[in-house]
């Protein structure tokens, strides 16, 4: 059984006159050790899905439907009090900004220690050991001395580290991480994700990767769903993925890409921009934007059906993996 | 037309008719203007025609009171016998040009000193901010006694009487200038600092056109903000005053003036001279800042995403 | 070096940030070197590209050509007459012949301003002299030629994504017939769908009107799909500066070598990491000698005290102590 499995969330955001649906039927699944990235650009809804999970989205936003089953139990009914053992304990989380993590006015050392503390019955001493092995493991040089620093008094990149650190403290059986690299430069970027791979092949942790970058997505992981207008897409295999997309708008954004064109000529481009939650199109959510689209696409919206071993939310799918 | 449809369509007017409290605040406030600036209209007397005065009229309670009420004066009338309600309708439109002028002042004063501090910088920037430390080191108050008492020593209390109101809109518009250079210095500093501002420099508009044009509209919300609390402390500030003796003239008075003119006989019985008057100051006061803090609400500028 | 085809020369140029609170005397403070003694030209018709990461000096060095910042030092010659100590007035028609694309297409667009206004100050400023049917006609050819539909004209930014708003900039730099046009990071902001409709404006664009680019980036790929030469700056100093195609067939700077591969790749492989320890150091301690030394795998001594020189290595410049031996 699958350690973590997401079937049909709906999440939904009631305001004023009427209620955007952020996320539509959404499923996954992810087994222990495995990573999976969740693909999609601003306004695709995979913060919010990643939020809901550990039921932090922020109000009015709220779980509509489905089921989030975490170690034999629906995460989407337990109680704020069991979520709060779970979270930051079995399921870590990574932000975009550390500084979302990191308490600006505490030490590295005493926010480590604090963290363990709220999940372990350990003395002060032991968590300390604990926490400055954790920091060694990130490769943080100087461990110690790091231990005693204020957040301001690290680069971003260390600060990331140490967020990491902090992530893997209690030995969790799932990290998600929400654009983790995305506010660093190219090759801090290159350094954490590194870093991240390794650690959670090492611990057999589970990960979620939350990302625009496909092409980091394509490193790091060996599923992707990707995700448009609150809605699947596509998801498989990552290399299956990458080398042979099924879904137009899959396929667009990996063609878009400068290093898929031929250098100078003129870059393949999806048309338009993803619709805003409030004036999703009737029928399939990228009919406007793709190429495939028919009558069928502007009616019907497209459910996800196997292809191969992909999950495919396109009524044209076969078409499209062979154009 | 695209302005007012853009207006009727924004976020302001949505969450207005959604507001009760702010939708309450507005009318009692817009009911106090239209009722102050109509009072030669509307009132039952003219307070300032000796003819129309009568001593024998003075001190009759309210209507509502058991003994002695006239049916002319539904308030009743004041020491002078002068019909109340009358002289509040009068009173409150002084204390509502006093209040709309000198922050019309201090806009005029505060916004331009606190664009050029903002967007030119440097020293002309440090000198008007210590020159605004100064001004708001004296109290409102503080100013307005010596400049009053300066002007009634200089010119008699007859001259001052007919120039009340210009000294008053000086003395309170140029006393709380600083908020205005603050607040537009600091949203000028943090819109100067927009791509949009280098756009028009890199077009090589000149410094004033970009900041007219293209800064000032956009420190407009918070001007709006604080120009209510504004227009609050003025009337307040000009009831003070006034109840000091330093402000309007017993013969032309303000809500201010017309408080203080009761207070001493508040103890023989003819409370309402003072306190009729002190509680139209007191809602028309308390309209103004619910007002203000809805709009405050609404264009927060860490919640309000353009 | 000069020759006629060169449209923009800097020279010896080094821009200086003092942090400190300005007050009367204004002494004192700390120094940011943003921009250590760089020199480069840029020819006509080329796509040139500065390269780096964040704090390396790139957008301030777009910034001080464009006149938004004044050098410390040094010069910026445009068409071969100096410009960076002009006064307003003698600069205005190098305003019109340079124009700039900036990077947060939420900031750079006068919220209060509808479309046409923003798109018709420029011309109306440079061009006193047009009737208001020749601006309009002139916007509408303008939007036209970038792809953007005419009915945005009468609507306000906030209506508008980021790829629209940054196609609307585009315009907007376009209005006055540009010969040079600065770029500041104009696609990092988008998602990636709309950065390749970005980049097919800004390509169309050069092949219709001639244009001359200085395009900042930190994204090493789009400057493979975009430049003709590229200049890889880190910590305010030109590492190496080559032709595009040179560059990418072998970087000779070890800095070079560590941002190619650090550009995530989608041929299946997977992720490396850490061969390269250390972080960027601040730009207010500078390191003695080469600024990268302190990161560099191939760090001797010599590269802690003297400072390397841009030199001629393998058809490029590079600023290397050991640039023979890293090829």
């Amino acid at each position: 059984m699958a350690l973590l499995e997401v079937r049909n969330l709906h999440v939904e955001f009631p305001l004023g006159r009427k209620t955007l649906q952020a996320i539509h039927g959404l499923s996954f699944a992810l087994d222990k050790g495995e990573r999976l990235g969740i693909v999609g650009e601003s306004g695709a809804g995979k913060s919010v899905a990643a939020f809901s999970i550990l039921k932090l989205i922020a109000k009015p936003g709220r779980i509509a439907a489905g089921e989030v089953i975490f170690d034999g139990r629906d995460l989407a009914k337990i109680s704020d009090e069991e979520m709060r053992q779970i979270r930051g304990n079995r399921i870590s989380m990574i932000f975009q900004d550390p500084m979302m993590t990191l308490n600006p006015v505490l030490t590295v050392g005493t926010q480590m220690v604090e963290c363990l503390k709220a999940h372990r019955d350990i003395s002060d001493a032991e968590a300390k050991r604990l926490a400055i092995a954790k920091l060694r493991e990130v490769k943080i040089p100087s461990a110690e001395e790091r231990f005693e620093n204020y957040p301001h008094q690290l680069s971003g990149g260390m600060r990331q580290r140490v967020v990491i650190a902090i992530a893997l403290l209690t030995d969790p059986a799932v990290i998600i991480a929400d654009e983790p690299t995305t506010a660093l430069d190219v090759t801090i970027q290159a350094e954490i994700m590194g870093l991240m791979l390794d650690l959670c092949r090492d611990h057999a942790v589970a990960l979620m990767l939350i990302t625009h970058d496909l092409a980091v997505v394509s490193q790091v992981t060996q599923k992707i769903c990707v995700l448009y207008a609150g809605r699947l897409a596509e998801q498989g295999p990552t290399r299956s993925i990458i080398t042979q997309p099924k879904h137009p708008y899959t396929q667009g954004l990996i063609k878009a890409l400068p290093q898929q064109n031929e250098p100078g000529a003129r870059l393949f481009q999806i048309p338009g921009t993803m619709p805003t939650l409030d004036d999703v199109p009737a029928g399939c959510a990228f009919h406007p934007r793709c190429a495939f689209a028919d009558e069928l696409c502007r009616r019907e919206v497209p459910e996800p059906r196997p292809i191969g071993d992909h999950r495919v939310a396109c009524h044209h799918a076969e078409k499209v993996a062979s154009a | 037309m695209n302005r007012i449809r853009l207006f009727m369509d924004s976020d302001l007017v949505f969450r207005f008719g959604r507001d009760r409290v702010a939708q309450f605040s507005f009318a009692l406030f817009l009911a106090f203007v239209i009722a102050a600036f109509a009072a030669p209209l509307i009132a039952p007397f003219d307070p300032y025609d000796p003819m129309q005065i009568d001593l024998m009229d003075s001190e009759i309670p309210p209507l509502w009171q058991d003994a002695n009420t006239d049916p002319r004066f539904l308030f009743g009338t004041d020491a002078q016998g002068r019909d109340l309600l009358s002289t509040i309708l009068y009173g409150t439109r002084i204390s509502l040009i006093i209040g709309f002028c000198a922050v019309a002042l201090q806009i005029l004063i505060g916004v331009s000193i606190g664009l050029i501090s903002g967007y030119v910088g440097g020293r002309i920037d440090s000198f008007f901010m210590r020159l605004a430390d100064i001004q708001l080191s004296l109290s409102t108050l503080m100013v307005a006694i010596i400049a009053s008492a300066v002007f009634k020593a200089t010119f008699g209390t007859e001259i001052y009487g007919n120039v009340a109101i210009l000294v008053l809109v000086l003395v309170i518009g140029i006393a709380e200038w600083p908020q205005y250079a603050r607040t537009v210095r600091a949203s000028v500093l943090a819109e100067r600092s927009k791509e949009y501002v280098d756009a028009a420099r890199v077009i090589g508009l000149p410094r004033w056109r970009i900041m007219i044009r293209h800064v000032l509209p956009n420190t407009l919300s918070p001007i709006l903000v604080i120009s209510t609390v504004q227009i609050a402390n003025a009337i307040i500030s000009e009831a003070a005053l006034s109840f000091l003796g330093l402000g309007m003239p017993v013969n032309k008075p303000s809500l201010g003036s017309l408080i203080s003119s009761g207070f001493e006989f508040i103890f023989s019985g003819s409370w309402w001279i003072t306190v009729i008057p002190s509680l139209v100051l007191v809602a028309l006061i308390l309209s103004i800042n619910l007002l203000g803090d809805w709009l405050r609400d609404v264009l927060n500028p860490r919640l309000y995403k353009d | 070096m000069s020759d006629s085809q060169t449209l923009l020369s800097i020279a010896n140029l080094r821009k200086q940030f003092r942090i400190t609170a300005d007050s009367w005397c204004g002494g004192g403070g700390q120094v940011v070197s943003a921009i250590n003694d760089v020199s480069l030209e840029i020819r006509k018709g080329e796509s040139f590209c500065l390269v780096g990461e964040s704090g390396c000096g790139k957008s301030t060095l777009a910034r001080t050509v464009m006149g938004l910042e004044t050098p410390t030092s040094g010069t910026i010659a445009y068409g071969g007459t100096r410009i960076d100590d002009m006064n307003d007035g003698a600069r205005l028609p190098y305003r019109r012949r340079m124009q700039m694309i900036f990077q947060n297409p939420y900031a750079s667009l006068n919220p209060r301003m509808t479309i046409s206004q923003t798109l018709e100050e420029p011309l109306r400023f440079h061009q006193p002299g047009l009737s208001d049917s020749q601006v309009r006609d002139k916007v509408v050819t303008v939007m036209e030629s970038v792809g953007n539909n005419t009915s945005w004209l009468s609507r306000f930014p906030h209506e508008f994504s980021g790829g629209q708003r940054q196609r609307i900039s585009i315009a907007r730099a376009l209005m006055v017939d540009p010969e040079f046009v600065v770029a500041d990071e104009p696609i990092s902001a988008l998602d990636v769908s709309i950065q390749a409709q970005v980049l097919n404006v800004m390509m169309d664009a050069r092949n219709e009107r001639d244009l001359t680019y200085l395009f900042i980036t930190h994204d090493l790929s789009v400057v493979e799909h975009f430049g003709t030469r590229v200049a890889v700056m880190y910590l305010g100093v030109v590492c190496e500066l080559a032709d595009t195609r040179t560059l990418f067939a072998g970087p000779r700077h070890p800095y070079t070598q560590l941002l190619l591969s650090a550009i995530p790749k989608m041929d299946g492989s997977e992720m490396t990491h850490d061969r390269m320890q250390g972080e960027v150091p601040s730009a207010m301690q500078l390191p003695s000698g080469c600024v990268f030394h302190g990161r560099c795998p191939h760090a001797k001594a010599v590269c802690k005290t003297d400072i390397p020189a841009l030199r001629d290595v393998a058809g490029r410049q590079v600023a290397c102590h050991f640039a023979e031996e890293t090829g």
